[in-house]
């Protein structure tokens, strides 16, 4: 049928050829989202030459025309250029649809410095490729540490986990390319499975004000995104290599992508590192050398009218856990704490053993989205993730290279959402989400299980909204449902069983009797409303406002919920509680920005109240056969946090900038009026920095001053040691001395041909090799953090 | 029409999702097969007597604490020959982890020390790893004279310093490593 057409059309063309040229064509040019008009864009004609412009309704006229082909350029300072061709063969009359969209032209076009923030009303911050990339051999954790507000906890120098506001682990939200990241995230040595080196863009959203990733982010969302896909016949890539003095680390990612004119890419992406044991200025750090192994790849198609991308990653972690940290019982915590060095110290080496962790987190992904007419966008995406957690303790005998903790985490996401964007003034978003996941606890480690077998079912449906009242005054509104169920089968002890109280409240639960143990099958539901509201008030050029409340809830993570045994590092034991019930987060916010050429400042607050937040704390003791210990339970009381958010730049002249970053954050226990444990102490953060552009050249030198943290809650007690006859008393709550640490930072960008350039970075960490001890360090009572590290990275870009 | 059969797909695939459902496996349980339920000191005189020190915690890391028991008489004067036993009575049968102790002995020792000795009586190691220290499985107990409330603290100590100072004559105070069992056994001299 088509090929008679064509010939139809070929033969009226040819026929008519011999006719004059009197015809006239009459185009009109259209908004692809929203049918508008385009006035004033330029319409090339490439047979004659000649040039013609649409008017006010879009209209154009080109008069004249011979039979034959047409063929028309179409360019408007708004919009993708289009190139069209037309048969003709009599008067015609066409609607061109262009592109005409500011906002998704950066999504395909090359547009640097660009900040494509996820949200329009949250506190949020952009970090970039080129701050990313001086944290190429570190963590992501670290590379966070550079926005105002965010710390984070750490166990050692690798276990780094973000923290914004205070908050961490299941209070924050992490996306890997749009995929919300299942890995255990509840344990506070469980560092998020991403590479940095596969990320180009992080955004940081303090709260809960990005909806459309999920309603329990009390603390926040941190949203990674690989490259920006480029509409343009281009193949480069880059490969870094890096070297460091302490742990005697090395680094080498590599990364190669392809992109076309007409949207296909493809992008493939490699690192491994390894570090030997970590030093303090004075002592090795026996046991925290590391081992990491990534790889990603990412291909598909972008278009704007429709697309698909497909996603894989894969990361293994092996990571030692500082050896004089695996202590019996709490005399030998006595003995760690009491000692000025930590107390198993060994020759350098590379070589990792019991304690360790080994995790391999493998993410696939499938996205589709397509965009229809005078609509919007509607994605689709699946995604799957793999998360294998192995945790090997120092052990015995036949059990000696067997995992103490051996975990697998499925989880199974299928989300899809419609952004309606074709009005000029509002936007409308809708989503909706549904995740199954389960967790397997392997029984041949020989140790009982930490966190039991469960099923995990989530369902969530969101809408957003963000109107542009003019164009100082934009505001959004969200709302979202979500629903989670977990259904899990564990063992308890029966005497923990009838210790708890539960044979009155949970007998019902009971679907096994061993005798000495239990087999329970809680069932639990939540019911989770979230709302988030905010505006962005641009005054003039320089000064704008930001604010926003946002509501969210988070119901208990399986730790929270079934802990239930002693937990080796810390000497305690650890118990959940079925009991407990979500908590409700209440949080306002406001920022400042103040933007001109030579000062930026961004000051933001915040007061987040919660409801029922729930934390572990010391309640008793317990003897077992290793001796005493204390019991620490989970337990809900009403907190608050508030704090302030310093971010502030200043451009001497040219070549010398200062930048100051400063935060301050408050915890507090409402009910019991005393602080909340873990709340990172004031910090701030000044550099100074030269920059030339010989070269590239720059220079910094940052001083990281922490205070000390004056408020902690006293969870100390006293506890007898028999083999010493004293009762002790056992300070685990307080906090190490304020630190100062001196850092400098300095590369240069030698071009190596007209598309090639190699970037030679050197930093030094701890320059005065200052010896110190941070508060948020869960290591903190073995031994003093790192020492000086000097390190050269190059990166050979192509 | 479209997009509105794009979305109807779209949403039949969520909900189909979200209302698949998992095999029932019951999972299977773990008897804890590293951990130390019960310390038995078993001591034997020359004429055959024997008295034995048990200390027993039959939920591991749960909330009940351990029991103490003595069976027998400790008499004055007397020595007896003193063998440790470390087992996980939580495995059926009961698994003897004096075994691997003794196997790995060069990374352990059972340490004695007296909190109160008002029978002034002593501990003395009878046995050796393969370097030539003390493990402290087997020992001679000699009783002292007759008293009670005496009370004897038995540690076992994983990788303890055995070259530190007082270590290898049963002196815990430098021995540092990491603490796998820690019982307090109270008894008499008669």
């Amino acid at each position: 049928m088509k090929s008679i057409i064509i010939g139809l059309v070929i033969a009226i063309s040819s026929f008519s050829y011999s006719q004059n040229c009197n015809y006239i064509f009459l185009g009109e040019l259209k908004d692809f989202h929203d049918g508008t008009p385009i006035e004033s864009a330029t319409i090339y004609q490439k047979e004659s030459g000649k040039y013609a412009f649409s008017d006010l309704d879009g209209k154009f006229k080109i008069e004249n025309l011979c039979a034959g082909t047409l063929t028309l350029t179409i360019s408007h300072a708004n919009c993708d250029t289009k190139t069209v061709s037309f048969e003709i063969n009599g008067d015609t009359f066409k609607t061109i649809l262009i592109e005409h969209h500011i906002e998704e032209l950066k999504e395909v076009s090359v547009i640097a410095h660009v900040d494509q923030k996820e949200t329009k009303t949250a506190q949020e911050t952009v970090l970039k490729e080129l701050t990313l990339k001086k944290y190429s051999a570190l963590s992501i954790g670290d590379a966070l540490k550079e926005v105002a507000g965010v710390s984070s906890i750490n166990t050692g120098s690798s276990i780094v986990k973000p923290m914004i506001n205070g908050m961490h682990s299941s209070r924050l939200i992490m996306l890997n390319n749009n995929v919300r990241l299942q890995d255990q995230d509840w344990g506070i040595e469980h560092a998020p499975n991403m590479d940095i080196n596969a990320v180009s863009q992080i955004s940081v959203i303090k709260g809960a004000g990005a909806l459309a990733y999920g309603g329990d982010a009390i603390g926040g969302v941190i949203v990674t995104n690989p490259e920006r896909v480029f509409l343009k016949d281009t193949l480069f890539g880059k490969t870094t290599l890096s070297g460091q003095s302490n742990g005697r680390g090395y680094s080498a990612n590599t990364k190669l992508s392809k992109y076309t004119k007409k949207g296909w890419f493809a992008s493939i992406q490699g690192s491994l590192k390894q570090n030997g044991d970590f030093e303090t200025p004075d002592y090795v750090l026996t046991n925290t050398g590391s081992n990491s192994k990534g790889f990603t790849f990412r291909g598909g198609k972008q278009n704007f009218e429709s697309g698909f991308e497909v996603f894989y990653s894969y990361l293994n972690n092996e990571i030692g856990i500082l050896k004089a940290s695996h202590i019996g019982n709490i005399g030998d915590l006595v003995s760690a704490i009491n000692s000025l060095e930590p107390l198993v110290i060994e020759d350098f080496s590379y070589d990792i053993d019991a304690p360790k962790q080994d995790v391999t987190h493998q993410l696939a992904k499938a996205m589709y989205y397509k965009r229809f007419n005078n609509f919007g966008k509607v994605n689709l995406q699946y995604d799957f993730q793999n998360n294998q957690r192995f945790e090997y303790d120092i052990r015995v005998g036949d059990d000696r290279d067997k995992a103490a903790l051996d975990l697998k985490l499925q989880t199974h996401t299928l989300s899809s959402d419609i952004v309606l964007d074709a009005f000029s003034d509002y936007k409308l978003k809708f989503g909706i989400m549904g995740r199954y996941q389960n967790n397997f606890a392997n029984p041949d480690t020989g140790v009982r299980r930490l966190i039991p077998d469960y099923d995990k079912y989530d369902f969530g449906v969101y809408a957003t909204t963000e109107h542009n009242l003019n164009s100082k005054m934009t505001l959004d509104f969200g709302l979202r449902y979500d629903f989670n169920r977990i259904d899990a089968k564990k063992f308890y002890f029966t005497s923990r069983w009838e210790e708890r109280g539960y044979d009155e409240d949970f007998s019902d639960l009971i679907i096994d009797d061993l005798g000495t143990q239990l087999l329970a099958n809680p069932v639990f539901d939540y019911h989770n409303f979230s709302v988030s509201t905010g505006f962005n008030y641009q005054l003039n050029e320089r000064h704008s406002f930001i604010g926003n409340y946002s509501l969210s809830s988070r119901p208990p993570n399986p730790s929270e919920l079934f802990s239930d045994g002693l937990h080796h590092s810390a000497a305690r034991i650890e118990l959940g509680d079925l009991r407990l019930t979500k908590e409700t987060s209440n949080r306002v916010s406001a920022s400042y920005i103040y933007n001109s050429k030579q000062f930026n400042l961004t000051a933001e607050a915040f007061y987040n109240h919660i409801n029922d937040y729930m934390f572990i704390e010391p309640t008793g003791i317990e003897q077992t056969i290793r001796g005493a210990f204390p019991v620490w339970e989970y337990l809900q009381t009403n907190a608050e946090l508030y704090g302030i958010d310093l971010s502030a730049n200043y451009n001497f002249n040219a070549h010398f900038n200062f930048s100051n970053k400063t935060s301050f954050t408050v915890g507090n226990d409402i009910e019991n009026d005393r602080p909340l444990i873990n709340i990172p102490a004031f910090n701030t953060r000044n550099s100074i920095t030269y920059t030339n552009d010989w070269k590239q050249f720059s220079a910094s030198l940052t001083s990281d001053w922490t205070f000390e943290q004056t408020k902690y809650p006293d969870n100390n007690f006293e506890t007898y040691i028999a083999s010493i006859d004293e009762t002790v008393l056992v300070d685990v709550s307080t906090p190490p001395s304020a630190y100062q640490l001196l850092n400098f930072y300095s590369e240069v960008t030698l071009k190596t041909s007209d598309k090639t350039n190699l970037n030679i970075a050197l930093s030094v960490n701890n320059l005065l090799d200052t010896n110190y001890r941070a508060y948020l360090n869960r290591l903190r009572y073995f031994a003093d953090d790192m020492g000086r590290n000097i390190m050269l990275q190059l990166q050979y870009n192509y | 029409m479209k997009t509105i059969k794009f979305l109807f797909i779209t949403v039949l695939s969520l909900s189909a999702l979200t209302s698949c459902s998992s095999d029932d496996d019951t999972p299977e349980a773990v008897n804890e097969e590293e951990i130390i339920t019960t310390v038995r000191l078993e001591l034997t005189s020359a004429s055959g007597d024997v008295v034995v020190l048990q200390s027993q915690d039959l939920d591991g890391d749960g909330p009940d604490a351990p029991d103490f028991s003595t069976e027998g008489t400790i008499l004055a004067d007397t020595e007896y020959t003193g063998n440790i036993q470390f087992l996980n009575e939580l495995e059926n049968p009961a698994e003897d982890i004096t075994e691997e102790v003794l196997e790995e002995g060069v990374d352990h020792q059972v340490f004695y020390t007296f909190t109160t000795n008002n029978a002034n009586s002593s501990v003395t190691y009878t046995d050796i790893d393969a370097d030539g220290n003390p493990i402290g499985l087997s020992t001679t107990f000699n009783s002292g004279t007759t008293s009670t409330g005496n009370i004897l603290v038995v540690t076992l100590r994983h990788e303890p310093t055995k070259s530190a100072d007082g270590v290898s004559t049963g002196d815990i105070t430098n021995a540092e490593g990491a603490t796998d069992a820690n019982v307090t056994f109270t008894y008499n001299v008669n």
